[in-house]
């Protein structure tokens, strides 16, 4: 089902159209309320009035990750804080959160893009969905939920955690729809099948995210549940989930672009590239009032298709994403980048400062072991010390990553130095 | 007082013990007497050395996690009730037992190497119980 035609089937001048309009004003805005892009603009010899509409786009400055956490808390907010309704926040690639803020109108834009979402994997109001997304400061929970009940659907917030209630309500309650990552979604299905409920269900769709994932993925839940599984993409700081999703031709995900306008450039040089060639996915919230952002670089790596889709949409589609153009991980749906495990091991300073990080997906489940060399000066004769140091360390990286890893402690000098590119990171999980 | 013990961080690895007593034999040191402490992950192994500080330097050197740790050798006569009698001594002193091994010996008595929450008060109570102590000397040569 298509929930709003009139946006999601323009014709593509329709939708340029729109998009110059809409840009326009977003420059014009955050010229005048965002020092940051009046400054950076302004370096670049660049006025509201020279940006026409999306030909000029490629004119305009960058905005990274870092740029928010320059600017952390509220800096780039473009409006005053009584405006804000709602904030979220990510992890920053150090210490301090990427922090986002929503108007309500903002709020408005993102549950009409979850409901876009849902209805495209046929979740309409005579559906019970489960959301099993993190809710909190992750924006995953809130994000469903609200599109969810935009949609008018019945949900039940089950967050994440408790996989027998989840299975429980599910039967009982007759739940037809499920969203969460992909991965904990096949350590449901096989909850499901240990417990050999699988004839007692009535689920029939997936939205799975936060993550990434394989067709092959994709299509083993299917099979095991006997359901649609759909690819949900998004990001806090241009939304949350539901800037793109899959139809049910699963051809690449339509991006909402009346809302979200995609670039692809070369990571390298920062030029944009044409159609269906692969680079850094960029995106201009064109429509965002708490925190604009320009050409804002998500760094993972996919190509952009703008051929009208079997399933009626015009939207642009956004091919199977093929990894990232930095170091960041996605383990059990939370960003982790291995600048952070350095930042809080150097700040505990009970450990050297080097280590490994070995990821993998066990019974489909990621898992994180971080190896950290014991150090002279903490090392124990006794065993219950050096279990301590151990305990210590884990608490210190769960608090910084906001997932718990599992912290192996291993011989002085036997890992890699940070010259030049010292390997940090061993993700065993396939996703080609 | 004290007898200076040589711990030494290994991890589960093929090979890892014996390349430590490699490192040993080349420096011409004796192990006197060993404890292996192992978890899931990794082992620590607890020595009295001939010569401890070279050995803990040599070691190092190999790039070892190698420290030195204060503890006390026990000499022990083989008669019943006699760890028991010692232990008495240690938890009338209050004193926890981190760990304890045998320290091996040529003579009619046996001994045992123990690591205790206090050292200081450990070896006074011993010695206040009328029981007696190696010297360190005694105890890096003991079964020479």
């Amino acid at each position: 089902m298509i929930w709003n035609e009139s946006r999601e089937c323009m014709s593509r001048d329709e939708i340029a159209v729109m998009q110059s309009a809409r840009l326009r004003k977003l420059v014009n805005r955050v010229y005048h309320n965002v020092p940051f892009y009046r400054k950076k603009m302004q370096e670049l010899g660049l006025e509201p009035g020279d940006i026409n509409g999306v030909e000029d786009l490629h004119r305009l400055p960058f905005t990274n990750k870092s740029d928010l956490r320059d600017n952390y808390p509220f800096g780039l907010f473009a409006v005053p804080q009584s405006e804000i309704v709602r904030i979220h926040a990510s992890s920053g690639t150090t210490g301090k959160a990427t922090v986002v803020g929503y108007t309500r109108k903002d709020i408005e834009v993102w549950q009409e893009c979850v409901a876009r979402v849902l209805a495209q994997a046929d979740v309409g109001k005579n559906d019970i969905i489960q959301v099993a997304y993190g809710y909190g400061l992750f924006t995953g929970g809130l994000g469903l939920h609200y599109g969810a009940e935009n949609l008018g659907a019945t949900v039940v917030p089950m967050s994440t955690g408790n996989t027998k209630k989840l299975v429980d309500m599910m039967v009982d309650f007759g739940v037809t729809a499920i969203a969460c990552t992909p991965s904990y979604l096949l350590h449901i299905a096989e909850t499901i099948e240990e417990r050999g409920q699988l004839d007692q269900i009535k689920l029939k769709a997936a939205v799975c995210g936060a993550e990434p994932w394989t067709e092959e993925m994709r299509l083993q839940i299917e099979e095991k549940l006997h359901i649609h599984a759909h690819d949900i993409y998004g990001l806090s700081e241009i939304a949350g989930p539901g800037v793109a999703s899959d139809c049910q031709y699963h051809k690449g995900l339509h991006v909402y672009e009346d809302h979200y306008m995609p670039e692809i450039i070369n990571p390298e040089t920062g030029e944009t590239l044409g159609e269906n060639v692969t680079g850094e996915l960029v995106f201009t919230t064109l429509t965002k009032e708490g925190i604009p952002l320009l050409r804002y670089r998500t760094h993972d790596l996919t190509s952009i298709d703008y051929s009208k889709c079997e399933c009626g949409r015009t939207l642009a589609r956004l091919s199977r994403f093929k990894g990232r153009s930095d170091d960041m991980l996605i383990i059990r749906g939370v960003n982790v980048f291995p600048s952070q495990v350095e930042a809080a091991l150097l700040e505990m300073g009970e450990t050297s400062p080097h280590y490994l990080m070995i990821v993998d997906r066990k019974n489909n489940m990621d898992t994180l072991e971080i190896m950290v060399e014991v150090d002279e000066k903490f090392f124990s004769d006794e065993i219950r010390e050096l279990e301590r140091l151990t305990k210590r360390i884990e608490a210190v990286l769960r608090t910084a990553l906001g997932i718990g890893p599992k912290v192996k402690l291993v011989e002085p000098r036997t890992l890699e130095r940070s010259m030049g590119k010292a390997k940090r990171v061993i993700d065993n999980r396939k996703f080609e | 007082m004290f007898v200076k013990q040589l711990s030494v961080f290994i991890e589960n690895r093929k090979g890892r013990l014996e390349q430590v007593t490699e490192v040993l034999r080349e420096h011409n040191i004796n192990i006197v007497s060993l404890s292996l402490a192992d978890t899931n992950e990794y082992g620590l192994l607890r020595m009295i050395v001939s010569d401890p500080e070279a050995a803990k330097n040599c070691l190092k050197d190999e790039g070892y996690s190698a420290m030195l740790t204060n503890v006390i050798a026990v000499c022990l006569p083989h008669e019943v009730g006699v760890l028991q009698r010692m232990l008495k001594l240690l938890s009338d002193a209050e004193l926890n037992v981190e760990y304890m091994y045998a320290l091996t010996t040529r003579g009619d008595n046996g001994a045992m190497i123990i690591k205790t929450s206090n050292p200081e008060v450990a070896a006074q109570a011993i010695l206040d119980g009328g029981m007696k102590l190696y010297t360190s000397e005694e105890a890096y040569t003991i079964n020479e």
